[in-house]
């Protein structure tokens, strides 16, 4: 088992003007489970190429643990990249399918057959260890090639959006089952996706790339609660956080016609380059409905509501007085208000909500960057 | 409601008539051709549709264009991969239920699939000929930047080419055309490959399909070396005296003999003069088909044409026409003695092997029957002789792929993931 570090990190494809992963700097903690996300070419599958030996570090390095790895063979990295390929030999019994790169390693009969049977208790398969793989269902597959990589006992574990060729319903069950199997490993292991709610279901901690810069790491938590930056921000989070840009007046920003008070450090930290705005973000479950005229409080126009169940989710424009604002959630172009479903408002109401105290998010309208 | 889309550079309305609507897995025998096929995670099928063989596979939308654009690009690139026809998306079940997307593409005709091959009493370096061209398709692969993400010999189809055989990549599911492939994917690609085959072998064992005698870890090594040797021979920079400018031919001719031609070689001398640097920079495979097509218009493999320009020369010789135009003598070659020959195979027994290998195994079996009857056998001769006592007792490869049809059923079981 190991750490993995990638120590400015950096992939420039021959050809092209911008590094696909630049300057990357990221500490993985030994039997972590780490998630690498971001929106489609941020520089994921890259990252986790440079790791596997598959593309060039055209500058800074790559470690497992206090081995210097970045221009060793991949075969001699001690990883191994599960789902990549899984075929199964219908001859073969599961044990030999499982065990067979152990074979041609030359590891010793009693070796083998034992590692093969530490992996099938693990993964549930030992009852089917002698028969062929014709008797297995297709998750159980999924799991013998899982095995596969098991055995050879790696220092760390690559996938790369292995759930992508499932269906839904399978997909969140291979999440599952991953997850709680990693966590009985303990096996290193760096996971790609571009899902965000599978990093945060999944992950230790979660990585955002975003045009191939790391924005953020931390636990999920961390990264829902501080989102470092206005793109972790919008990224995280479903729905998404809104996330509109304001004037300040007086130490508050002027959301709608309500006055947001900003605190003190933040209103010191702004800068010429911000032109007298922040901006301010607000997860959907972070806004209270309360009576007009409420201190700090705006108003929503509702122009959809959508009812979950024990949830609902008010999509509206905010109302204002002093033109209009970019204030939308994600790439939705509206307000996302989460309300209590017993109570739900009717298409072209007006409601009135305030931000609850401690769940705003104000950045840097120049830099994007946390000031709160 | 259904939705059934096709998306082909030449759509053909024939298509349409497949039943879509039914989960290929349960279509009926009377449109599929029970050929044998190599181990695949997805269902896959063959049809004959309108004199034509097809391989259709099921998977998810986004993997089938991709595959299906892929393929394309080798095909462009002129490497040797099955050719992709079509996409079928928007397929509806007869229960309301979407079913997956299909990736058609052209059956490999006279193509083995390595079971095939290894369940046939082959002469025993079959594995070696195996390996040796999927090597000269891994290297072809690497040269114009494929990653293949998946070599094996289920993803590979053989077909003889003269005494060897030539491979063809069948499955770019995972695969990635790059600009140009960095060591470590080459390695990487190379150590799958080697490490699949062995499992491939380790399941005929298990399976009793293979000799005992086999060493599949040895076949496996063999791959690495073949590969190796391939590769350096076709990108290593050379270095050597100026007054040894005879290497620069000498490395020309080598590759030509390995069946590629350079198409452009870098040559540095150093400030001095004395030391003078080659690397090729292009090389192109099918350096004998290339030339044979040149001056016949035959269009075969590349070993069949080194063997029928071999024959070429030969006949030359023996027909005394040295000092004629080789252009005019290759026409006269083709129309005395190719043609003929070909032609006094009867036509039911011709469709067994493509003409050019029919006329390599007739020429190895004039060799055999000249040193039986010590004499020169003439090829027409030598062809009906061939017919009788070697044709007639051959399966037929455009067909049934060397394999009883006991056999092809083996293989049936697909396993999905
Ligand atoms: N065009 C073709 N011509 C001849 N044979 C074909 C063709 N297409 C597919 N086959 C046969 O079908 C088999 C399975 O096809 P393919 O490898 O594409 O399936 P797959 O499910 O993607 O495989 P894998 O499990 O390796 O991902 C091949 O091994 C080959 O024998
Ligand atoms: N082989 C390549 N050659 C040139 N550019 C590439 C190559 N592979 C990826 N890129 C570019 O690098 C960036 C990152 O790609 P990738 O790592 O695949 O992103 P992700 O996995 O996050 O979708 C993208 O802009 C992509 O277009
Ligand atoms: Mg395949
Ligand atoms: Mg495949």
């Amino acid at each position: 088992m190991a750490t993995v570090t990638f120590d400015h990190a950096t992939r420039l494809y021959p050809g092209t003007e911008r590094p696909a992963v630049d300057q990357l700097n990221l500490h993985i903690e030994d039997g972590e489970f780490l998630v690498l996300v971001g929106p489609s070419g941020c520089g994921k599958s890259t990252s986790l190429r440079m790791l596997a030996g598959l593309e060039d570090v055209n500058g800074g390095r790559i470690l497992i643990g206090d081995r210097d790895v970045t221009d060793v063979q991949p075969k001699d990295r001690d990883i191994a990249m599960v789902f990549q390929n899984y075929a199964l030999y219908p001859h073969m019994s599961v044990a030999d399918n499982m065990g067979f790169a152990l074979k041609i390693a030359g590891t010793p009969k009693a070796e083998i057959r034992q590692r093969v049977e530490e992996a099938a208790k693990i993964l549930d398969l030992t009852e089917y260890l002698d028969r062929k793989p014709k008797a297995l269902s297709g998750g159980q597959r999924q799991r013998v090639a899982m095995g596969r990589a098991i055995v050879r006992q790696p220092q760390v574990f690559l996938m790369d959006e292995p759930l992508s060729n499932l269906d839904a319903k399978l997909r969140v069950q291979t999440r599952t089952q991953i997850a709680s199997l990693q966590r009985r490993l303990g096996v290193t292991t760096v996971y790609v996706t571009h899902d965000q709610t599978e990093a945060l279901t999944m992950g230790d901690r979660i990585a955002v790339l975003n045009k191939g810069v790391l924005q953020q790491v931390g636990t999920p938590r961390e990264m829902y609660d501080q989102p470092a930056n206005v793109f972790v921000a919008g990224f995280i989070g479903s729905p998404a956080m809104n996330i509109g840009t304001f004037q300040v007046k007086d130490g508050a920003a002027l959301v709608g016609n309500a006055q947001v008070p900003l605190e003190r450090t933040v209103v010191d930290a702004l800068t010429e380059a911000d032109g007298g705005k922040v901006t301010v973000g607000f997860r959907p479950e972070s806004l209270d409905v309360v009576g007009s005229g409420t201190a700090g409080s705006f108003q929503v126009e509702v122009n959809l509501v959508e009812e979950l169940g024990s949830d609902a989710f008010v999509y509206g424009s905010l109302k204002s007085d002093v033109g209009a604002s970019d204030l939308s959630a994600g790439d939705s172009d509206q307000v996302i208000v989460r309300i209590d479903p017993r109570e739900v408002p009717m298409k072209g109401d007006t409601i009135n909500v305030a931000i609850k105290p401690g769940q705003s998010h104000v950045f840097s309208a120049a830099t994007g960057n946390r000031l709160s | 409601m259904e939705n059934l889309q096709i998306t082909a550079a030449t759509p053909e309305s024939a298509l349409l008539d497949l039943p879509w609507r039914v989960p290929l897995e349960d279509w009926p025998n009377d449109v599929l051709a029970a050929l044998p096929r190599g181990i695949s995670r997805h269902v896959v099928r063959f049809v004959r549709l309108k004199g034509r063989m097809l391989a259709i596979k099921e998977t998810r939308d986004h993997y089938a264009f991709r595959e299906y654009e892929l393929l394309r690009r080798l095909h462009k690139l002129e490497v040797p991969a099955v050719v992709p026809l079509a996409v079928v998306t928007g397929r509806v079940g007869d229960d309301g239920e979407p079913l997956e997307a299909a990736i058609i593409t052209e059956h490999l005709a006279f193509s083995l699939p390595y079971r095939a091959v290894f369940s046939q009493a082959l002469r025993p370096d079959t594995a070696t000929r195996l390996i040796d061209a999927l090597a000269v398709l891994l290297v072809r692969l690497h040269l114009v930047g494929f990653y293949w993400g998946d070599v094996s010999l289920s993803n590979t189809l053989f077909r003889r080419d003269a005494d060897r055989f030539a491979a063809y990549l069948v499955d770019a599911e995972t695969g990635d055309l790059h600009r140009e492939l960095t060591s470590g994917q080459r390695a990487y690609d190379l150590d799958l490959a080697r490490t699949n085959i062995i499992g491939e072998l380790f399941d005929l064992e298990a399976g009793e399909l293979l000799d005992e005698e086999v060493d599949a870890i040895g076949i496996g090594d063999a791959l690495v070396e073949r590969y190796t040797e391939l590769w350096d021979a076709l990108t290593k920079v050379e270095s050597f005296s100026a007054d040894e400018r005879w290497r620069v031919d000498e490395r020309i001719r080598r590759l030509n003999d390995l069946g590629f031609d350079v198409g452009e070689l870098a040559i540095v001398t150093d400030i001095d003069g004395t030391t003078v640097q080659i690397q090729p920079k292009v090389v192109d495979a099918g350096h004998h088909s290339r030339r044979l097509l040149r001056l016949t218009g035959l269009d075969v493999q590349d070993n069949q044409a080194r063997r029928l320009l071999n024959d070429l020369d030969s006949w030359r010789a023996a027909t005394d026409r040295l000092n004629d135009s080789e252009q005019l003598v290759a026409h006269d070659w083709l129309l005395h003695s190719f043609e003929p020959t070909i032609a006094a195979v009867p036509r039911d027994l011709r469709k067994k092997l493509e003409p050019a290998q029919l006329f390599h195994e007739i020429l190895d079996h004039r060799w055999y029957l000249s040193q039986r009857v010590h004499r020169d056998v003439p090829m027409p001769e030598a062809a009906i002789s061939y017919v009788d006592q070697v044709l007639r007792h051959r399966p037929d490869e455009q067909a049934v792929l060397g394999l009883p049809p006991e056999r092809a059923h083996e293989d049936e079981e697909t396993l999905l993931g």
